[in-house]
């Protein structure tokens, strides 16, 4: 699934015949457009990666999840220790929030990347030879496409990180046209944890649950803005907002559930719990805005099928 | 300023035996009527006004019809009911529990180990709570419902080590010998936390939460969770504001006056972290509290601890219940971490009365 070779043009195909050809590109077997060494723009500024790496480190599970979607798996040396998926990605104890530049150095990268660029990490890899590219969370899905571009470059996979791309784009319209748009909005409280932290319409996910025509109640909260779109709701204020749905990211790191949810003081009145509208989301997916964004995003619209706001 | 303050002509309170009833005694009363009407006032206030507006009249129907034996029935929408009943209430209760007992606890600290810079947190109970409560949260599993017991153990056992070590560490020094065991305890206790919480970076805000302290999620479970310890905690300290007083003047003294300084001194540590323990055990560290509610308690109402005990109890609770209410009010429908606001207000605010008291009658907050 993940070393896709359809879909491919020609190009590329014709392409990947020279790459063979160049310093770095022999032993290529998968098809690559790329002519290394190749210049790619990530977070940290613009990186110059000399030539098609095979050895590759990544500190962040989203962009493990990519460089697999991409078919680079194959050039992955070692993931972090919270880079789950793919299973097969092969695991170490690397720490991505506080990386150790020995420990990072000992599996000899040839390309390293990570989520936030730690302060000094990339200039200590640079003084190594090691090129980095930061990627942190995308803001909304033109930047995680503009990640997929970037990977691919750095990889010698653009024209699969392409056809990635096209792919979710294709299948995220027809989610959205398979949903029957609401007259009015769909509102809804997203959970982050058992603290009541949300997620107002304009972070990430919430774009990406507006495709669906539904919208946050966090966006009463001015200063969500402020705080990165991420803001402590009121316990009081989610009960009075009684949204149509009810969004649990907190399933896997806090135990939350319909259950759990139903029995907290108060919440039993709430129209989504009687209904049946709270849904149980996979923290991991709908924290890593990667290529399984589809899956949460049908996830969603099988919601509001099975269980239309009345 | 002097006319906030004006200058009393016995500030520095006479030590009084136990049982005896000293001059000052109507003076006790005054600080605590109105330490307790401002407290009834903040939780009025903070029962009628929220992130969502309930008319007063509905609130009051809500209340009425919670009073047992009454039989009141209101028409107020289940929502709001459910909104004052359930979380306003029991954010209150719990917020004036918690302040009463931090606020107590730091007086008792700062009586018995005669430093001014004592908090509740000196011998290591937020240290050793935060331990508890970070390994619950990592090793505990998907639901949070030990976290409470958890950083309770861990901030006794905490007290506990650091009791002891300063014990050992010798007689005639024993206050400072506590005190430097309780920083290195909490040193070492924090060290462990933090590896523990770097090492799992997946729960991190979790613990950051709990650290913070908040009581965004206080429920009437909360409450009766914490409210045995409180009581005791707070029936003890109160039957030993007397022998405060005593020991302030030195243990030779107290020996004198037929006190047993050593067993008091430990009676009041124990109840002292017993309540604190329990308190952060559902609230998470609140700062700031412990110290200044009782420093303010003493520059204002007097230096006896027969004042400063019961008095900082109900301005910890009105303290703390008006903090929570900003703290959901001020960004509403978001809230804003509560050790923020009690820091915002509770510094300046001391500041304020340490410069004015100093001001009027030229006392140090030394004078304890």
């Amino acid at each position: 699934m993940f070393t896709r070779s359809r879909g491919i043009p020609l190009v590329a195909a014709l392409l990947s015949g020279m790459a063979v050809l160049l310093p770095g590109g022999a032993g290529a077997s998968e098809s690559t457009g790329t002519v290394f060494p190749v210049k790619v723009h990530a977070a940290n500024g613009t990186v110059t990666v000399p030539a098609r790496p095979t050895a590759i480190v990544s500190l962040s599970p989203t962009a493990t999840e990519m460089l697999y979607a991409i078919g680079a798996g194959s050039q992955v040396k070692a993931v972090d220790e919270y880079s789950d998926y793919p299973a097969s990605a092969p695991h170490t104890d690397l720490d991505g929030n506080n990386p150790n530049v020995e420990a990072i150095a000992s599996y000899k990268p040839d390309l390293v990347v990570v989520s936030d660029e730690a302060p000094g990490l990339d200039k200590q890899l640079d003084e190594l030879g090691i090129p980095v590219l930061s990627d942190p969370a995308a803001a909304n899905l033109s930047g995680e496409y503009a990640q997929f571009e970037e990977l691919g470059k750095a990889t010698g996979h653009e024209a699969q990180a392409g056809a990635e791309v096209t792919k979710i784009k294709s299948e995220i319209s027809k989610i959205v046209q398979s949903v029957h748009k609401s007259a009015r909005p769909l509102t809804y409280y997203y959970e982050l944890d058992q603290t009541y932290y949300s997620a107002t319409s304009s972070t990430f996910i919430g774009q990406m649950l507006g495709l669906l025509g539904m919208h946050s109640i966090a966006d009463a909260a001015k200063g969500a803005a402020a705080s990165g779109g991420y803001p402590q709701l009121s316990g009081e204020f989610i009960l009075k907002s009684n949204p149509e749905y009810i969004l649990l990211a907190d399933t896997i790191c806090c135990g939350q559930s319909p259950a759990t949810v139903a029995a907290r003081p108060g919440w039993s009145n709430l129209a989504a719990v009687k209904n049946g509208r709270v849904l149980e989301l996979n923290d991991d997916i709908a924290s890593r805005w990667g290529p399984r964004i589809v899956i949460l995003l049908s996830e969603m619209a099988a919601e509001l099928k099975q269980h239309p706001a009345s | 300023m002097t006319a906030t303050a004006p200058p009393r002509p016995a500030e520095t309170a006479p030590v009084v035996a136990p049982g005896e009833r000293g001059p000052g005694a109507r003076r006790t009363w005054v600080p605590m009527v109105v330490s307790a009407l401002m407290m009834i006032f903040i939780s009025l206030a903070s029962v009628c006004v929220g992130p969502v507006s309930v008319p007063p009249s509905q609130v009051l129907g809500t209340l009425l019809a919670h009073v047992p034996l009454l039989h009141f029935h209101t028409s107020t929408p289940p929502i709001d009911q459910a909104i004052v009943w359930q979380l306003r209430m029991p954010r209150i209760v719990l917020a004036g529990l918690v302040g009463a007992m931090l606020a107590a606890g730091g007086a008792a600290y700062q009586g018995i180990f005669r430093n001014p810079l004592a908090d509740p947190y000196l011998l290591g109970v937020a240290a050793g709570a935060g331990l508890g409560a970070t390994i619950e949260i990592v090793y505990g599993g998907d639901s949070s419902t030990f976290l409470p017991i958890f950083a309770f153990v861990g901030g006794s056992m905490a007290v506990a080590a650091t009791y002891l070590i300063g014990v050992a560490g010798g007689r005639r020094a024993w206050g400072r010998s506590i005190v430097l065991a309780g920083v290195a305890v909490a040193a070492l206790l924090t060290a462990i936390q933090t590896y523990l919480q770097q090492r799992d970076a997946e729960q991190i805000r979790q613990i950051y939460n709990w650290i913070l302290g908040s009581f965004s999620v206080a429920s009437w479970s909360d409450v009766t969770l914490i409210l045995p310890y409180v009581v005791v905690s707070a029936a003890v300290l109160l039957a030993h504001r007397r022998m405060l007083d005593v020991l302030r003047v030195g243990e030779e003294e107290a020996g004198t006056l037929g006190i047993h300084a050593a067993r008091t001194r430990l009676i009041v540590v124990a109840a002292a972290t017993l309540g604190t323990a329990a308190a952060v055990s559902v609230s998470g560290l609140i700062g700031f509290v412990g110290i200044i509610v009782a420093h303010t308690v003493r520059l204002t109402a007097g230096a006896s601890y027969r004042i400063i005990v019961p008095v900082s109890m109900i301005a910890g609770a009105a303290f703390l219940i008006g903090a929570d209410l900003i703290a959901r009010t001020v960004e509403a429908p978001a809230e804003v971490p509560i050790g923020v606001v009690t820091a915002c207000i509770g510094a300046p605010f001391f500041l304020f009365v340490l410069v004015s008291r100093r001001a009027a009658r030229g006392v140090g907050v030394g004078d304890t």
